[in-house]
């Protein structure tokens, strides 16, 4: 029977190094196949996160050969037989141990952003919105939460020091969709250009390069969030309007 | 080490475990009804099993259908639940759900909508109109992340990768939770006056399902160890539709939606097949030809396709077809919507389905046909509880969801699970959050009780040598698949149980390598108690029903019986034994019983 070659890396916070593991290649398996078949014969305490196993729910990230990957999404025959399969965790978070990566950064931002807030219902008390209204919006609530594009994404992943001042395209995406839904009345915009520093991103599309829903982070999210910074602070005729009425921001 | 020492502890009114679907709800109930709220989930907020319901959310909003009403749901969930349903509970759910939807609505979910701007509502098995609102085949997605986001933006205490063990007790009544921190290993306590189980479901004791590895029984196990019924253990929803190849993704779950958006089912021979197995009980509503069928899709006012039965009907045809050697080549049948729909309709309507069957299979399911077939899906039974207040039979502890029995009966139809969670979830919290303001004093936690725990949680640790978790575990995935399957008879069943008890044996000589550091061989350990006891409860149940219902077909007892259909097998521990009975259902008022006897 073939074999396939697997090096994951193990270890924890303090440090670690890949190991190799050789496991009997099956018919039709995805990556997450063959680690959990390494799991159950190999290495019983190698931490991996999964759950659906179809792409659906966002937990197995890691890099595979260095390619930020959902494992589940992955299949062993993309790759030439014989080569040896190399997986690392994600790389802009913190490691726990093996490929479990902490990723607590992600949840502790999305505290931060200012709730949905709907104005008022139509006369007859229903919400009424049509579908091409709502299209861009589902095409945001599609996001899995892999948290592959915060993965990629330089700002953080080079420069950890960031974190504090970024938010990252997982939540630019999820700002844009409570910008872009048609009910909501809350704004965020000082958030946007302040805490959530989206003027650090210069639009280099790593992010929907690596995104499992296909989601176009860069060009139907930040680009139009950063238009609206624009009009917002930028705008002459916008910034005399408000001087003249003492409006602030 | 002092016990104190050995864990942390935290204090709070009501602690909901589990954070899918009905376990967010809840949490936001207690939390809007002022009780102290801690939501305990074993995964990342977000990842719970709700986050892959595909097809939608059962509601009769009658934005697509005038005629439909509350009552009309009703019925179809009581016909589909071969009237075992909890009638209580399945006249509750179909009240309030359309309040639930527009709930989530309000909180910011975005469903498809009809062309004058309302949710949008689709077909779907053993549902008379079209009743689901949902967007596109990820309607469990958006729900999840509604209700999470909801949940944080309330400021609720989520403990993440946390798994609970056990349950404590001060006398009758619930007093706490026990468990550990999957990142650390480090032991947890959880004082606390009332707590809500939301732990989903058993799939995790089958070899083909579309369950995750948290479907492990959690609740159903704890809820009996502290003394709680549960019932409908032998009803296990196998769904129709699983991928069946390649063999990795084998269970992986193919939207009922495929069907209701006008997917059908074909045999090796390209028969539409499921004309062959209409049940008398459907019969008056089914379509009994092809051209019927079809004129259908066109004029719903006309007899449907027998393609969408309840799903316990077509799992059987299924079954039957591939064991007469009508399947296909991998052992399924076929699903066809290519014939019917274009390329841009199946893409729009069923977007992850396209995606999955290319990613994973190679298969474009806009030009061929799928291959699927039977996966365990979705348990019927749980925790017994009180219809209103959702109340199990032990104070302070309640349950919601598919951790709770009763409404689906014999058998769910789809589209009632997501909305049994919001509906039954808020309840669970609105009911535990009353529960606990009415106690006075805090409940008193055993620390002997708390010492044991932990030493029974640390002893794999101690083993050399022993055996391997994830061994046992497949034993008893395949044990369930092949002997307490889809069909079932009372030999295999009592093979079953033998096999069952001595797995039993084998997992008390488990041992895990490592530290206690992130560690999925250790958190499988703990995990095959739990699910060994709910596998005991689902055959036991299911050799105590001598008759064929729902989710549950006995090759020895092939037809359905009167005196079987006025009770539920109820499961209890009695010392170290699980035991099982039979009770009667509670009694239908009249009213509700004319529905039922309405034509459709």
């Amino acid at each position: 029977m073939d074999e396939v070659t697997m090096r994951l890396w193990r270890g924890d916070r303090s440090g670690g190094a890949h190991q190799e593991y050789r496991v009997a290649a099956q018919e039709g398996e995805v990556v997450l196949d063959v680690v959990h078949r390494i799991q159950a014969t190999q290495a019983p305490d190698l931490a991996v996160r999964w759950n659906c196993k179809a792409g659906k729910c966002g937990s197995c990230s890691a890099e595979v050969n260095g390619r930020p990957r959902l494992m589940c999404m992955t299949r062993m025959n993309t790759f030439p037989a014989g080569e040896t399969i190399t997986i690392s965790p994600i790389k802009a978070f913190p490691p726990i141990k093996d490929l479990v990566t902490d990723v607590s950064f992600n949840f502790e931002k999305a505290k931060a952003v200012p709730a949905f807030k709907p104005g008022p219902k139509e006369a007859d008390g229903t919400r009424r919105m049509f579908q091409e209204d709502v299209d861009r919006v589902q095409e945001f609530h599609k996001c899995i939460e892999c948290f592959l594009c915060q993965d990629v994404c330089h700002v953080i992943r080079d420069h950890p020091e960031n974190q504090p001042a970024f938010a990252g395209p997982r939540l630019f995406v999820r700002l844009a969709a409570l910008e872009m839904h048609p009910l909501d009345t809350n704004d965020r915009l000082e958030l946007i250009k302040q805490q959530a520093g989206l003027g650090y991103c210069n639009i280099t599309k790593c992010c929907t390069e690596v995104c499992p829903e296909g989601i176009k982070i860069t060009d139907n999210a930040i680009i139009p969030l950063k238009e609206r910074v624009v009009t917002e602070y930028h705008d002459p005729v916008i910034w005399l309007v408000r001087k003249v009425r003492g409006q602030k921001r | 080490m002092a016990v104190a020492d050995r864990y942390e502890t935290h204090e709070y009114d009501v602690v909901v475990i589990g954070a899918g679907g009905a376990g967010l709800r809840a949490a936001i109930e207690a939390s809007a009804q002022g009780a102290k709220t801690a939501l305990v989930c074993k995964s990342l907020l977000g990842k719970a099993h709700t986050v892959m319901a595909e097809g939608g959310i059962a509601a009769a909003l009658r934005n697509v259908w005038q005629e439909d009403s509350w009552q009309v749901h009703f019925r179809d969930t009581m016909r589909g639940g071969k009237l075992l349903n909890n009638w209580r509970m399945a006249q509750i759910h179909a009240q309030e759900a359309p309040d639930r939807v527009l709930e989530l609505e309000e909180w910011g979910a975005l469903f498809d909508r009809t062309a004058d701007g309302l949710i949008l509502q689709r077909d779907f098995g053993g549902h008379r109109y079209a009743r689901l609102a949902h967007v596109g085949d990820r309607t469990g997605l958006e729900m999840i992340r509604t209700l999470q986001q909801h949940a944080v933006h309330k400021g609720i205490d989520v403990y993440m990768e946390c798994t609970i063990q056990q349950l404590l007790k001060d006398g009758e009544r619930i007093a706490g939770a026990f468990g550990y921190w999957r990142e650390s290993g480090k032991l947890v306590l959880f004082k606390a006056r009332a707590v809500v189980m939301a732990t989903g479901g058993i799939g995790k004791i089958y070899k083909i399902t579309s369950n995750s590895w948290e479907y492990t029984g959690d609740g159903l196990a704890m809820g009996l160890d502290v003394g709680a019924d549960l019932i409908d253990m032998e009803m296990v929803q196998f769904h129709p539709t699983g991928m069946v190849w390649p063999p990795s993704v084998r269970g992986i779950l193919v939207t009922e939606g495929v069907r209701g958006d006008g997917g059908t089912l074909k045999n090796s021979e390209g028969r539409r097949f499921m004309f062959d197995y209409v049940p008398e009980f459907f019969r008056a509503e089914t379509a009994e030809t092809e051209e019927e069928a079809d004129a259908w899709y066109m004029d719903k006012t006309r007899r449907r396709t027998p393609d969408l039965l309840p799903r316990d009907e077509v799992a059987r045809a299924i079954n039957a077809e591939v064991k007469a050697g009508r399947g296909s080549p991998h052992g399924g049948v076929f699903l066809d919507i290519a014939a019917r729909r274009d390329a841009e309709y199946i893409k729009k309507r069923l977007p992850s389905m396209y995606h999955q069957f290319k990613e994973l299979a190679d298969v474009d399911i806009t030009a061929e046909a799928m291959e699927v077939g039977p996966t365990c899906h979705y348990q019927m039974g749980g925790l017994r509880v009180d219809a209103d207040t959702t109340a199990t039979t032990v104070p302070g502890l309640f349950a919601a969801g598919e951790a709770a029995a009763g409404l689906h009966g014999a058998n769910r139809l789809g589209g009632n699970s997501l909305s049994d969670l919001v509906v039954f979830g808020r309840r669970a919290g609105l009911y535990a959050a009353e529960y606990a303001a009415g106690l006075s004093g805090s409940a008193a936690v055993d620390d002997g009780e708390v010492e044991a725990a932990a030493c029974a949680m640390l002893a794999p640790f101690e083993a050399e040598g022993g055996e391997n978790p994830y061994a046992i575990h497949a034993d008893l995935e395949a044990c369930m698949h092949e002997l307490v399957g889809i069909i079932r008879t009372e030999s295999e069943l009592l093979r079953a149980l033998d096999e069952i008890g001595r797995l039993r044996e084998r997992a008390k000589r488990v041992s895990v390598q490592g530290n206690r550091q992130y560690n999925p061989g250790w958190h499988l350990a703990l995990d095959l108690p739990t699910m060994l006891t709910v596998a005991e409860a689902v055959t036991r149940s299911a050799i105590e029903r001598r008759e064929s219902r729902g989710g549950h077909t006995r090759e020895d007892y092939p037809t359905t019986d009167r005196d079987f259909g006025q009770v539920n097998v109820v499961t209890r521990r009695v010392g170290e034994e699980i035991r099982v009975c039979q009770e009667p259902l509670p009694e239908m008022p009249d009213e509700l019983k004319r529905i039922l006897e309405e034509k459709g």
